[in-house]
């Protein structure tokens, strides 16, 4: 029986991504009214810019849970991206594309170790990333010795302005390499994971991993494949991250995984695998930022946030659960 | 989806369509695949004879569109109706390919089994006791419903039906795992209502699983862990605490009264062949001194030479005195062991007679028709 | 069929040596030993580190016990840290408030209230935890990463970050003091040790944690309450953080919403290399120890080598990299 032509906003109404709409709409109207800073467009693109970071990698982190496995090294990654790609870059020169090519391959080439670690050597995928999460930043501060640095190429610290637009008072707002690279990495991620093959096969491995091994996809391609995607990721927003900080801090960026996934689950994606949306994703950031913006907006102390942060994964967890757990319990079984 | 001759919303999700929705999708997607070789390994386990007519005309059209076809089926009614060539195997071993044309059902079942099969019913004629559980008016919404019938003690009674007909959600509401919208359930006479499996195992009633391997059996844990499972508080001594002792004897007790070849109780039960298994499962539940024990596909991967040992212990159990519910695919093995049989189809029980009353036939009509 | 009696016996020893894993640790440690020896020489042998070993173990591995038992069940308690912190600073702040400042009875009793408060902050982290695991079946990694955030943001909020001092000396004891020449911290592990292998080994309960660690289906077909169980663990789990956080907080007589976060780590170390598989259902006590056994004494030679604490992070993510990958190197996976 084909559906009537509003089944799908039928479907959307049901769906996760739904009430975390209304949530971030009543929250948006709330804030607005609580405080005149909020809505204001100053405001909104400081926090787009801002979460940028946070945004990009989870995106990585959302194509990993869908495939059914979990990475929290990211952070590590991101951390060696920046530091090998901008002392190359400083001591070799370099452009935009060197730059990004080099953060990416960074990223890439660590991302695939894990892969190769969790799949090769069958340990739990939870277990190999916070394994090489001190690796990797164990490694990094012994040879660096944890040193910032602060002289960035000239045009990497100036960065990118593109589509500028005047807003109010004679101040121009346009994308700048945060919300470009931000949106960028969002279309990739929503071209991957809906209009392409591999796509597909990724989330019926994270369902399913057998039946998609007996279908015969190439569970260690894919799985190579999607934890290289988190560090590319990884590589992508370090450098999103040293722009918008216009230094490089090898010690500041681990601590910050538990943002990112919490981006992730309030956007619906579960550990289980084979769930999760880019749109979904996109909220959650967009609600996580509002509650963190909002919270120091409103004057609460932001040794407060972490609580709210944690308050919030834990109920959003528990609602995704309960929802998926009445998904899976089949009326018909065999 | 044309070909195969259903229509369904492509947008659905698996989980939400029937055992037999998910058998034609998984269909579907094997002929998209354009294949040269297609291999069906029991595609008619949970169809309807309307709809196993259709897969079968879908088969011959492959063919002649010169696509191969392996059809892997213990059905052998369809087998020879599809088939040109058939091969048997029987333990692992091929015993030979025939052209279709020079065999039939007679004699391939002969070939399957590797005996002469003496048909004869094989229950034991006790007079069957008192009611223990009587089953009046169940029904659970998108599962079954209607259903009334009676267990005797020392009876054993044969359940059988297509995949999807709503045997085993009925045996799991008869554990108290899947709690019925309506109608009653007593035991010995009184109305009992069943929430947990605890609580129906408390009551006497065991429900060994047709998935022994995932549900059954705990595989990489020791013999004795899984054997000790059901009864560990009563195992328990001072202090709450589980003598070594205690449990060796109890695992010794049962290996020798089922007859398990175990060489060590420690090792992993995987270890163990498939009838050993099974009787680890019996044993785990017999301790538990069950008034009613629903058994569902007892003899699914268990070989030939070991199936006559699992009836042997059934046929024990229902001279003890416990009521047996059997549920089974097969029907010869449902016939020829049970004092009476059950069938139901699409959710209802359509069919209560003793076994002596019915033939093979007549059962197949009642559940594929 | 062999002598009865004979095959017991073996079957036990069998049993005790658990498969083999406790014998290759022995092995390990006599190794290190060796090999430390060689290469430190005569700093290694001295009491100090003996004494230094003996000293820091106790809270490590009353952690390590916390994360074990999640480990066997097929999960992982990533909030023990910071329950041991927040239920550290729970104690501190009831110290420093209500302590009177002579001694007597409400000297004695202002404390006992303190460790009382402690544990039952950690035991209610435990029923969040149980509860959203086991009821709401959210998976664990997810579910303790929550209330591991939760519990952090909390002690943050509630202090800033700052540190409270000071505890009345017998507090400070139970960190610091000895007894005939044994670290008290240390009897408080065995203290804990004792229990939970008891617990484990001979309880139903224990019994029924090991079967849901490897298939939790099953189990709950075969009529085990595996819900309950597994709140139960997890209180469990949470109150032996409770118990790390008394030793810990006596040992620096300090407490701090961020103390030991690179324990973590070391925890699973330890539970992986004692025998406990990831993926659950296996793992001893006595293995857990011996690990952390290895585990300080390969610490305390990097100290005496005057290792970067940074690089020896690393070197622990290598070992526990090597460790899970044994079953997988000895043919013996299961997945």
């Amino acid at each position: 029986m084909p559906e009537s032509r509003f089944a799908p906003f039928g479907r959307f109404r049901r769906s996760h991504e739904f009430w975390l709409l209304i949530v971030i709409l009543a929250l948006c109207a709330s804030l607005g009214v609580a405080n005149a800073q909020f809505l204001t467009m100053q405001n909104l693109f400081d926090l787009l810019t801002s979460y940028a970071f946070v945004g990009i990698l989870a995106l990585g982190l959302l194509v990993v849970l869908i495939a059914g496995g979990i990475d929290i090294s990211f952070t590590a990654t991101a951390s060696v991206a920046q530091y090998v790609t901008l002392s190359v870059a400083n001591a070799y020169g370099a452009n935009w594309i060197s730059v990004f090519a080099i953060a990416i391959g960074v990223g890439g080439v660590l991302g695939a170790l894990n892969a190769m670690l969790i799949q090769k050597l069958r340990i739990p995928s939870i277990i190999v990333s916070v394994a090489t999460l001190n690796i990797f930043y164990g490694l990094l501060i012994f040879f660096t010795g944890g040193k910032y640095i602060y002289s960035l190429p000239d045009w990497f610290a100036t960065g990118i302005f593109w589509l500028e637009f005047e807003w109010g008072k004679d101040t121009s707002y346009g994308a700048n390499l945060q919300i470009l690279a931000l949106a960028v990495s969002f279309l990739v991620t929503w071209l991957l994971l809906n209009r392409t093959n591999i796509g597909r096969q990724i989330y019926a491995m994270g369902d399913n991993a057998d039946a998609a091994q007996r279908l015969g996809f190439h569970i260690f391609g894919l799985n190579m494949l999607v934890y290289c995607y988190m560090g590319v990721m990884a590589g992508i927003a370090s450098l999103v991250q040293a722009q918008l900080a216009q230094s490089v801090a090898p010690t500041v960026l681990v601590g910050k995984e538990l943002d990112v996934v919490a981006a992730v689950v309030l956007g619906g994606a579960s550990l289980m695998g084979g769930v999760g949306t880019v749109l979904g994703t996109f909220l959650g950031l967009a609600l996580l930022a509002i509650l963190q913006n909002g919270i120091i907006l409103l004057g609460v102390s932001s040794y407060w946030s972490p609580f709210f942060v944690g308050l919030v994964i834990l109920i959003s967890v528990s609602a995704t659960a309960r929802s998926q757990r009445k998904r899976r319990t089949p009326s018909a079984r065999p | 989806m044309a070909k195969v001759g259903i229509e369904l919303d492509p947008v659905t999700k698996v989980s939400e369509l029937s055992i037999a929705g998910r058998q034609l999708v998984a269909i579907c997607r094997a002929l998209a695949a354009d294949a040269k070789l297609l291999i069906m390994d029991e595609p008619t386990a949970s169809l309807t004879r309307h709809e196993v007519n259709a897969l079968i005309k879908l088969v011959s059209d492959l063919k002649r569109s010169g696509i191969c076809v392996v059809f892997v089926s213990h059905r052998l009614d369809e087998v020879l109706e599809i088939a040109e060539r058939v091969t048997v195997l029987r333990d692992g071993a091929k015993v030979g390919t025939f052209a279709a044309a020079t065999i039939d059902g007679r004699k391939l079942s002969h070939l399957m089994t590797g005996k002469a099969f003496e048909y004869q019913i094989q229950a034991p004629d006790l007079a069957p006791g008192a009611v223990v559980l009587e089953v009046q008016g169940l029904g659970r919404d998108g599962d079954y419903d209607d259903v009334s019938f009676q267990l005797r003690a020392g009876e054993v009674v044969g359940l059988t039906g297509l995949l999807g007909s709503g045997r085993t959600e009925l045996a799991l509401s008869l554990f108290g795992m899947n709690p019925p919208d309506r109608g009653s359930i007593a035991l010995d006479g009184r109305r009992i209502a069943l929430n947990t499996n605890a609580e129906a195992i408390h009551r006497g009633i065991a429900y060994v699983s047709e998935d022994r391997l995932t549900l059954g059996l705990i595989l990489d844990q020791s013999i004795s862990a899984n054997v000790t499972l059901t009864v560990l508080e009563r195992l328990a001594g001072a202090f709450g605490l589980i003598g070594a002792r205690a449990r060796q004897s109890h695992v010794a007790r049962w290996v020798a009264e089922l007859g398990i070849k175990v060489s060590n109780p420690d090792n992993p039960v995987k270890t163990l062949s498939g009838g050993n298994q099974q009787r680890v499962v019996l044993a785990k539940w017999m301790a538990t001194n069950p008034r009613v024990l629903i058994l569902d596909s007892p003899t699914v991967g268990v070989d030939i030479g070991a199936k006559d040992g699992i009836y042997e212990i059934i046929r024990r159990l229902a001279r003890e005195g416990v009521a047996v519910l059997m549920i089974s695919d097969e029907i010869p093995e449902v016939l020829f062991h049970s004092h009476r049989v059950l069938v139901m189809r699409e959710g209802r029980l359509t069919t209560d007679v003793t076994a002596a009353d019915t033939s093979e036939d007549a059962l197949r009509q009642a559940v594929n028709a | 069929m062999k002598d009865a009696p004979a095959l017991s016996l073996r079957r036990r020893i069998v049993h005790l040596a658990g498969s083999g894993t406790i014998a290759t640790l022995i092995l390990l440690l006599v190794a290190l030993w060796v090999v430390f020896a060689i290469t430190i020489g005569e700093r290694f042998f001295s009491v100090n580190t003996l004494q230094s070993i003996a000293f820091q173990m106790p809270e490590l591995g009353i952690l390590s016990l916390a994360m074990m038992l999640a480990l066997l069940s097929g999960g992982l308690n990533l909030s023990i840290i910071a329950t041991a912190n927040l239920a550290g600073l729970t104690i501190a702040f009831v110290l420093t408030r209500y302590i009177p400042g002579s001694e007597g009875i409400a000297w004695v009793g202002v404390q006992v209230l303190a460790i009382a408060a402690g544990f039952a902050v950690a035991a209610l982290v435990g029923l969040v935890n149980g509860f959203v695991i086991a009821y709401l079946g959210v998976s664990p990694i997810l579910a303790t990463l929550g209330t591991m955030t939760l519990c952090k943001g909390l002690a943050i909020g509630l202090t800033r970050g700052n540190v409270i001092s000071g505890f009345p000396e017998p507090i400070v004891f139970i960190g610091n003091g000895t007894v005939f020449g044994v670290p008290f911290a240390l009897i408080v592990l065995a203290l804990c040790a004792l229990p939970v292998a008891i617990t484990l080994n001979a309880t139903p309960f224990g019994t029924k944690v090991y079967m849901i660690g490897s298939n939790e289906k099953a189990t709950r077909y075969s009529g085990v309450d595996t819900r309950a169980v597994l709140l139960k663990l997890y209180v469990l789990s949470s109150l032996l953080a409770g118990v790390a956080a008394v030793v810990m907080l006596a040992r620096f007589n300090s407490a701090n919403a961020a103390y030991g976060e690179s324990y973590l780590l070391v925890t699973i170390l330890a539970a992986v290399l004692g025998g406990v598989d990831p993926f659950g259902g296996f793992g001893k006590v006595s293995g857990l120890l011996l690990a952390l056994i290895i585990l300080q004494v390969i610490s305390s030679a990097f100290n005496l080598l005057n290792l970067s604490q940074f690089l020896t992070l690393a070197i622990w993510g290598g070992i526990l990299i090597a460790v899970a990958a044994v079953p997988y190197l000895r043919g013996k996976t299961r997945r």
